[in-house]
């Protein structure tokens, strides 16, 4: 056995006084504290609103009934929303606000994939937890490494690669395809994930058009009036808001829709709202499993309760962004909970968050889903055929496809434009069975 | 290759229909108030607003296009005078800078009204589109509101509007009040009143902007924004001040934008300003401008 020194005793007795000062705070166990305070970003103003305010939405209603049922683990949970329509800068301003001058204990950050791209550094600075509950880039878990940041949801890889191979599957003879994307990021990097990956399945389909109307742009009829010069089988489109809904009227009012089948893995959130001007057999996504009537979820509980809830209150039915902002609120309190029990009772450390969420399993609105080890969430996609049924004034899906992550999300490690190359019919071929849509 | 040119003339002749019709009431007011009005966006969001919640009222299809030009004149009448009178008038002396911040916080509290009472989730009422029914050209349809109507409109609005300047004591007494403001003051009109009129004007020229256009496009927050920048770019093309100018460029501007998205998709968003500048370094003044002594 080794004698106490006086030099040790001394350097252990140091070490323990300083220790409080010395280390990080977040890096300590900690107090039960009298609130969980959140910070979220969403857009509350501009066009992207259309997404972010039902976020904003969706956070305020389960916040209420979160603190209803006690909280997470006894204590009650606040929010303070940020819009992140002004810009990167100001963004992170306010979230730099909202961590050293509000304390929040844990930031929710953001729609626009900008915004994560420049949060997630600041998260690391500021040793603050982030939970990205949105933003679809597939960059920020493939280029970059993140301690104190997580998603919540899938990417755009599994978010396009789903409604390609739905759309191989019921239509391999296709031969032509144009797109008309949002001249923006989202439209650029979803538009280069489906061309790569087509040329691997099907390296014959020929490219008709690449449309890029501007961001925001209120007028599609030239792009309307082009494509129904060159009839492509097939009209690829990602947008979303208020230009797809007046992209779809356009297309609708000019009879497009007869000439060509369109395929728009966005058009769950504009249904409600563009009615049955869009027609029936269009292929519709909704960037990963989401939909108010889910056809393996909607009978629970948790969904119906949540679907009547949150058109008793806002009048209209949830749509995706809802659901992620579910899925980080489902996340985070499972978080805790996990964490709290494995720290035997005692409140977790930032770190120790951040760990527990990591790996962590947990159940939500439409089922239950993973954060995989390197931050990046895994959920299924549902695509879709729109159909008229006469219990709704809007299309429903029909011939439903739950696709696997494992099937349309690259692994950890790759690049999902890498990844996409390696996919073929065999991948097509391994598409699960579609569910029919009932009432 | 000349079915494309006569299909990509008629998609250019629809937009700049639309975009005539909101530059015209920019260039207007510029004219003769002296002012550039950043919150002609907002008139115009108001007016394609007010236009949407009008035909939605209204029911009928048939009573949906009497729902447009009802927008646009209440839109005008109401928020003009109150613009003019409240604000700007307050501000003629001021510096230009002083001018184009106080229409532009204006332009940023009035796109907060319209979330305010419209909400954020996109509109659409295209009970108009739908009345007058689809026109086949070459085998391509289009909609006969964007193909007659909206053209034929801002035909009638061009002749309207130099008739009413060249041809009435009233238009007659505005284009004075443009040329030289003291003089006209000198020989006893009323330049208070003549700002009142012309800014009433402008206020219901882009609103029927807005209303024509509510039919065809979502509403969405900031849809003020899009159509007040392009506006200035037909504005400063053609001059400032200039109407036939101003349909010239607007023509110039909507061909163009097609005849990209036939041929060279990528220049589609940057044509207009491409436009602009080639125009601008060749003549600072605008296509129409002239170039005008300054006065110390």
């Amino acid at each position: 056995m080794t004698a106490l020194t006086r030099r040790a005793a001394l350097a252990t007795t140091a070490s323990a006084v300083a220790a409080p000062w010395i280390l990080p705070r977040s890096a300590l166990g900690q107090q039960k504290p009298a609130r969980i305070r959140l910070g979220i970003s969403t857009f509350l103003s501009g066009p992207a609103s259309v997404f972010g305010v039902p976020g904003r939405n969706a956070a305020d209603l389960l916040i209420e009934q979160l603190n209803a049922r006690g909280g997470i683990a006894g204590v009650p949970v606040e929010a303070l929303v940020i819009d992140e329509a002004p810009g990167v800068n100001f963004l992170l301003g306010e979230c730099r606000r909202l961590a050293q001058n509000e304390n929040v204990d844990v930031m929710l950050a953001s729609i626009s994939s900008g915004s994560c791209l420049a949060v997630a550094p600041l998260a690391e600075e500021l040793k603050l937890p982030n939970i990205m509950w949105d933003c679809g880039t597939q960059r920020i878990f493939e280029e970059g490494s993140w301690r104190w940041s997580v998603r919540t949801q899938a990417n755009a890889v599994p978010e396009i690669v789903a409604p390609l191979l739905y759309l191989l599957k019921i239509r391999p003879e296709v031969q032509t395809v144009a797109v008309v994307n949002q001249d923006y990021a989202w439209g650029r990097d979803s538009w280069a994930i489906w061309k790569t990956a087509m040329e691997a399945i099907k390296p014959g389909i020929k490219v008709v058009a690449e449309l890029f109307p501007k961001f925001g742009a209120t007028d599609f009829s030239t792009e309307i009036t082009r494509l129904q010069a060159l009839r492509p089988d097939v009209v690829f489109s990602t947008s979303w808001g208020g230009e797809l809904d007046t992209f779809v009227r356009q297309a609708a009012e000019r009879r497009l829709f007869e000439r060509s089948l369109f395929v728009l893995p966005l058009a769950e959130s504009s249904l409600e709202r563009v009615g049955k001007t869009l027609p029936e057999g269009v292929i519709v996504g909704a960037r990963g499993d989401h939909w108010f009537l889910h056809p393996t979820a909607k009978d629970t509980e948790r969904l119906k309760g949540f679907v009547t809830e949150y058109r008793k209150r806002y009048g209209l039915y949830p749509i995706y962004p809802t659901f992620h902002m579910a899925q980080a609120l489902f996340a985070l309190e499972a978080a805790y909970g996990k964490a709290i029990a494995a720290n035997g009772g005692a409140w977790p450390s930032r770190e120790q968050l951040m760990d527990t969420l990591r790996g962590l399993e947990f159940d939500h609105l439409t089922g239950r889903m993973k954060i995989r080890e390197d931050g990046q969430g895994l959920e299924p996609m549902l695509i879709g055929l729109s159909k008229h049924v006469p219990e709704f004034p809007f299309p429903v899906l029909d011939q439903m496809v739950l696709f696997p992550p494992e099937l349309v999300m690259n692994p950890m490690g790759t690049k999902g434009l890498e990844w996409v190359k390696t996919l073929s019919m065999e991948t097509v071929a391994k598409a699960p069975a579609p569910i029919p849509y009932k009432a | 290759m000349g079915l494309l040119l006569l299909l990509a003339a008629l998609d250019g002749l629809a937009y700049a229909a639309q975009l005539f019709m909101v530059a015209v009431g920019l260039t207007l007011v510029f004219g003769v108030l002296k002012i550039l009005n950043v919150a002609h966006g907002s008139l115009f969001a108001i007016g394609a607003y007010l236009a949407s919640t009008l035909v939605g009222l209204a029911g009928a299809p048939e009573l949906s296009l009497l729902a447009l030009a009802l927008a646009a004149l209440a839109t005008g009448a109401v928020m003009g005078p109150l613009i003019e009178r409240g604000l700007l008038a307050r501000i003629y002396e001021k510096e230009h800078v002083l001018q184009l911040l106080v229409t532009f916080a204006l332009f940023m509290i009035l796109e907060d009204v319209q979330k305010l009472v419209w909400g954020v989730q996109p509109l659409f009422e295209d009970a108009p589109v739908r009345l007058l029914g689809q026109v086949e050209v070459g085998g391509i349809f289009y909609t006969a509101y964007q193909l007659l109507l909206l053209p034929g409109v801002a035909a009638v609005v061009l002749v309207a509007l130099t008739w009413f300047l060249r041809r009435t004591l009233l238009g007659r007494t505005i284009v004075a009040v443009t040329h030289d403001r003291e003089a006209a003051t000198a020989i006893g009109i009323d330049v208070r009143r003549v700002h009142l009129v012309t800014f009433t004007i402008g206020a219901g020229l882009a609103a029927l902007g807005g209303a024509l256009a509510a039919p065809t496009t979502s509403l969405v927050p900031g849809i003020g924004v899009q159509m007040i920048v392009l506006s200035f770019a037909v504005v400063a093309t053609a001059g400032l001040g200039q109407i036939e100018g101003a349909a010239v460029t607007a023509l110039l501007i909507g061909l163009a934008r097609s005849l990209a998205v036939y041929f060279a998709p990528e220049l589609e968003v940057v044509i207009p300003y491409l436009l602009m500048v080639a125009v601008l370094l060749i003549r600072p003044a605008g296509l129409f401008g002239r170039a005008e002594l300054r006065r110390v």
